[in-house]
C-alpha cells in the first residue's frame, strides 16, 4: 500500500518506526532531545509505552521483554545511557530473544544538557552495534533494520540520534504495522541469562565473535553504501554530518555509514584506494577516525575540525576550501533573552528565601536549575540527576556540623524519583545533617510536562497511584518534615529558617503545581499603583519575567502575570493589588 | 511581484508559536511538492528564551541548517529577536517583522535597554515589511493569532500556491481553523493593501 509523505521529526519518525516494527514495548525517561520518541509512540494504542523512573529502569525492562521474545526499545538522552550503562554493558552478553533497541540522543552543541558527550563510545565500550540516521526518513526505517540487526546477531543495538536529528522534520514515507507475535514460551537458558562468572567467562569469546561478524555484515550491510563521485577528495560521514558533506561537496565521492560500529574496515579500505585525501566528518569524538588511522590509512578530521559542537556545510567548506566563512555573531550589545523561570513559578518562592538567606544551594537538573540567574542567584552546583542531595551531604560531612547550616540541596519531584531516594536513604543512613527541598511542582516540567510516579497518570493517560510523598520521605527514616506552599512567601521564610535551624537530617517539601499546567491554579492579573509604588525595588528581587521597570516603577504585564500573588506579598506600600482595573492593567 | 525563497529563518520568543508557524510552512512546501526540512532547538523555550527555526526547500534539501548571510526571508515574531538574528538574512532579502515589542527580564529588571532604533537598524540590512500582528490578531478576538497573522503576511510575498498554504493550514492547525484561516486572510490582506 502506497503512503502519502508526512512531515515527521527525528524523533516522531523513531516513533513510527517502533510502531511499523511491531514494537511491543518501549520505556524511557524524559530528556531532551529524546523525550517526543515516547510521546508520539504513546499516541500508539497497539505499542505499550510508559515512562520509567529512570533510565537504568527503563533498560532493565526493555531487557525483561525482550528475554521474553518481545521487540523493546529503550530511549533516552545521551546522559540518560550514563545511568542506564550498567545493564548496557552486561546486556551485550547476554542471549536476547526479541530484538532490543536502545535509542541514544547525543546534544552537540548542548543546546540542553549539562555535557557533550559522544554516546558512539558506548557502542564501542559495550561491543554492540550502532545505527546512525542521517534524516526523518533514515530515522524510521533504521528502527526496523536495528531490530533486523538485533535478532540477526542477537545483540542489542544503539540507535544515535543528535539533536539536529530528533528535532528537525523532514519527509516520510509512512508504512503499515507489522504485528510482532511472541513465542508461546519463554525460554531462558542460565548459561545466557544468568551472568554468573562462570556463565560471563564463557559469553565474552562469543561477544567478541559477534563484533567480529558484525563488521563483516557491515562490509555489505546496504546501510553504509559508497556513493562515487568526481574528484580525489573523499569523505567518510555518518548521521546530519553526512548531510552537511553532501551540500558542500555534492559531487564528491562519499562513503556513508548507516552502522557506525563496528566501523566495516574493508569497506573503508576499498573506499580509500580510491581517493587522495581521505576526510572523516564526524561530530564530537574521532570515533571513526581513529580506527581508520589505526588502519595505517592517512586520514583529515580533527586536525582541522572541531571537537565541540555542531558542524555546518560553510564550516566544511573552510576545512576542506580553505573558503571564508561568516559565523553568526549577534551584537554584543543587544539585552539577552535567555530561559528564566517563568512568572508564577513555584520555584521562585524557594529561591527568594535560600538568596536572602545567603545559603548555599547544590542544585540538580530541572526548571529550577534556572534559579542560578540573577537577581535569584540560588543554585551553587549542577552535575547530573540526584547529585545535589548527595553533594550537600558530603559538604555537610566534610564541613562538620558547625559550618553547615546554609548547606542545602534543592530537587525536583521528578528528579527525587529519578536518582533523589538513594541519596536521601544514604542521609538518612548515615545520620548527616543534610537538609533537602523537594520542589514539587507535580511534573516533569523542563522536558514538557511529562508523567512521573507522583502525577497519578501513565505515559498512555491511565490512571495510576500517586506516590505519597511525604511517606516516601519518612518511610525513607527523615523525621523533620514539613510540607509548605511557596506561593506562601512568609510561610515559606518560617519553615526554611527552621530547616537552616535543625541538627538532624530534615527534608522541606515546597509544594505547588507548575503554573503553566492546564490545571494550574490561577488568579487574575494583578497590577501596581502607580501612585503607591515607592520605587523600593522589594518585588524585582523576585526576578519575574511579568514585572516591568518603567522610571524606576514597578509595572505587571497582564498577559505574562498569573496572579501569584508573590510580588504582592513583598510590597510593605500595598502598592500591588489584586482586583484587575481595566484602566490601570 | 512574489518572489522565489528558498531558506527561512523564523525567529521569536518562547510561548509566541514560532515553531507552529514553521511547521505551517513546510507543510504548505511538502504540499507544494518540494522536499523541505524545518529544524530547531527546542527543550528551555517554553521558558521566554530567544527561539529560531529553519525552513528550507528544494528538489533536494540537503543540511537542515540555514547558513548566517543565506536566508531569503526572516520573519521575525519579535523586533529585538529580528535585530539579534538580523546577519542570518540576505543584503538582498526581506525582513517581515511584527510590530511587537516583548522585553525580556533583562530590560524589565533595569539591567539593559530596549533599543530603540531597531527598524531603522533592520533596514540597514535588507529590505523591511512590518506587520501589526498583535493589532490585527486583537481584532479578531484572539490574540493567539498573531502567528498565523504573521504567516499570511509571508504567503502575499511568496511564490506559493494559494491551495498548498490552505492544505497546510487544514493539516497543522490542531484548534480555532475558521479563526486560523481569518487570521491567515487578515497578515495577507495587511501587506497586499499596504
Amino acid at each position: 500500500m502506497i503512503h502519502l509523505k508526512v512531515l515527521l521529526s527525528g524523533n516522531e519518525a523513531i516513533a513510527r518506526g517502533a510502531y511499523e516494527a511491531g514494537t511491543n514495548l518501549i520505556s524511557g525517561y524524559p530528556g531532551t532531545p529524546s523525550t517526543e520518541i515516547i510521546e508520539s509512540a504513546a499516541g500508539y494504542t497497539e505499542i505499550y509505552s510508559e515512562w520509567a523512573p529512570n533510565e537504568k529502569v527503563a533498560l532493565e525492562a526493555a531487557i525483561g521483554a525482550s528475554l521474553g521474545g518481545a521487540r523493546a526499545m529503550a530511549c533516552m538522552k545521551h546522559v540518560g545511557l550514563n545511568v542506564a550503562a550498567d545493564p548496557l554493558l552486561t546486556v551485550s552478553y547476554m542471549g536476547i530473544r526479541g530484538g532490543l533497541v536502545i535509542v541514544s540522543a547525543d546534544d552537540p552543541g548542548i543546546t540542553s544538557s549539562q555535557n557533550e558527550q559522544d554516546n558512539r563510545h558506548y557502542a564501542k565500550f559495550a561491543k554492540i552495534p550502532l545505527l546512525e540516521p542521517s534524516d526523518s526518513q533514515e530515522a524510521k526505517d533504521f528502527v526496523l533494520e536495528a531490530f533486523r540487526v538485533s535478532e540477526r546477531f542477537r545483540t542489542p543495538v544503539i540507535l544515535r540520534t543528535t539533536t539536529r536529528l530528533s528535532h528537525t522534520r523532514t519527509p516520510v514515507e509512512v508504512g503499515d504495522r507489522t504485528e510482532y507475535s511472541l513465542p508461546h514460551d519463554i525460554v531462558l537458558e542460565p548459561s545466557e541469562t544468568v551472568m554468573v562468572p562462570a556463565h560471563a567467562r564463557l559469553r565474552h569469546p562469543l561477544v567478541e565473535q559477534r563484533l567480529a561478524a558484525l563488521e563483516d555484515f557491515g562490509v555489505s550491510f546496504h546501510l553504509n553504501r559508497i556513493e562515487p563521485g568526481t574528484g580525489d577528495t573523499g569523505f567518510i560521514a555518518s548521521g546530519v554530518a553526512y548531510q552537511y558533506v553532501k551540500e558542500a561537496f555534492p559531487d564528491a565521492p562519499v562513503l556513508k555509514l548507516g552502522m557506525v560500529w563496528p566501523v566495516p574496515r574493508e569497506l573503508v579500505r576499498r573506499f580509500a584506494e580510491t581517493v587522495n585525501e581521505l576526510w572523516v566528518v564526524e561530530e564530537l569524538d574521532p570515533i571513526i577516525e581513529e580506527h581508520v588511522r589505526a588502519m595505517g590509512i592517512r586520514v583529515r578530521g580533527k586536525d582541522t575540525l572541531p571537537v565541540v559542537g555542531e558542524y555546518s556545510v560553510s564550516m566544511l567548506r573552510e576545512a576542506v576550501l580553505g573558503e571564508r566563512r561568516t559565523a553568526f555573531t549577534p551584537d554584543p550589545g543587544l539585552p539577552p533573552r535567555g530561559p528564566v523561570l517563568c512568572a508564577g513559578c513555584p520555584h521562585r518562592g524557594v529561591f527568594y528565601h535560600l538568596s536572602r538567606m545567603k545559603a548555599t544551594v547544590m542544585g540538580d537538573i530541572g526548571c529550577y536549575t534556572l534559579g542560578v540567574a540573577p537577581p535569584l542567584s540560588a543554585i551553587h552546583s549542577c552535575t547530573c540527576m540526584g547529585a545535589g542531595i548527595s553533594h550537600a551531604h558530603g559538604l555537610a560531612k566534610a564541613l562538620g556540623k558547625e559550618r553547615n547550616s546554609r548547606v542545602v540541596a534543592v530537587i525536583g519531584d521528578s528528579t527525587f524519583y529519578h536518582s533523589g531516594i538513594t541519596g536521601l536513604l544514604n542521609i538518612s543512613y548515615n545520620r548527616s545533617v543534610s537538609k533537602v527541598i523537594i520542589l514539587d511542582n507535580s511534573t516533569t516540567a523542563m522536558t514538557g510536562h511529562q508523567h512521573h510516579p507522583g502525577t497519578g497518570s501513565t505515559a498512555m493517560g491511565e490512571p495510576s497511584e500517586a506516590v505519597d510523598l511525604e511517606r516516601l520521605v519518612s518511610a525513607l527514616g527523615i523525621k523533620w518534615i514539613r510540607t509548605v506552599d511557596p506561593y506562601d512567601l512568609e510561610q515559606t521564610g518560617v519553615i526554611l529558617k527552621a530547616l537552616m535551624q535543625v541538627n538532624e537530617p530534615a527534608v522541606v517539601i515546597a509544594r505547588r503545581e507548575c503554573a503553566l499546567l492546564k490545571h494550574a491554579r490561577r488568579s487574575p492579573p494583578l497590577y501596581v499603583h502607580q501612585d503607591l509604588c515607592k520605587e523600593c525595588g522589594a518585588c524585582f528581587r523576585l526576578g519575574c519575567p511579568a514585572i516591568i521597570k518603567e522610571e524606576n516603577k514597578a509595572r505587571i504585564n497582564p498577559v505574562l502575570c498569573n496572579g501569584c500573588s508573590m510580588c504582592e506579598q513583598l510590597c510593605k506600600f500595598g502598592a500591588i493589588g489584586g482586583a484587575v482595573n481595566e484602566a490601570e492593567s | 511581484m512574489k518572489r522565489r525563497a528558498d531558506d527561512f529563518v523564523l525567529v521569536g520568543v518562547g510561548g509566541q508559536g514560532v515553531v507552529l508557524a514553521a511547521n505551517l510552512l513546510a507543510r504548505a512546501f511538502l504540499e507544494a511538492g518540494f522536499d523541505v526540512k524545518q529544524s530547531e532547538v527546542h527543550g528551555m523555550a517554553q521558558r521566554g528564551g530567544s527561539v529560531q527555526s529553519f525552513v528550507r526547500r528544494g528538489e533536494i534539501v540537503r543540511s537542515p541548517v540555514v547558513e548566517p548571510g543565506c536566508a531569503d526571508i526572516l520573519i521575525a515574531f519579535e523586533e529585538l529577536e529580528a535585530l539579534r538574528y538580523v546577519d542570518f538574512v540576505r543584503e538582498d532579502g526581506l525582513i517581515i517583522v511584527s510590530r511587537e515589542k516583548l522585553p525580556p527580564l533583562s530590560v524589565t529588571a533595569g539591567k539593559s535597554v530596549y533599543p530603540e532604533d531597531i527598524l531603522p537598524r533592520l533596514q540597514k540590512r535588507a529590505q523591511v515589511i512590518p506587520v501589526n500582528a498583535r493589532g490585527i490578531s486583537e481584532e479578531l478576538g484572539n490574540v493567539r493569532m498573531a502567528n498565523t497573522v504573521m504567516m499570511g503576511a509571508l504567503s502575499a510575498l511568496l511564490d506559493l500556491q494559494e491551495e498548498a498554504w490552505q492544505k497546510a493550514i487544514r493539516s497543522t492547525v490542531k484548534y480555532a481553523l475558521n479563526l486560523n484561516i481569518k487570521a491567515f486572510e487578515a497578515g495577507r490582506s495587511s501587506v497586499s493593501a499596504g
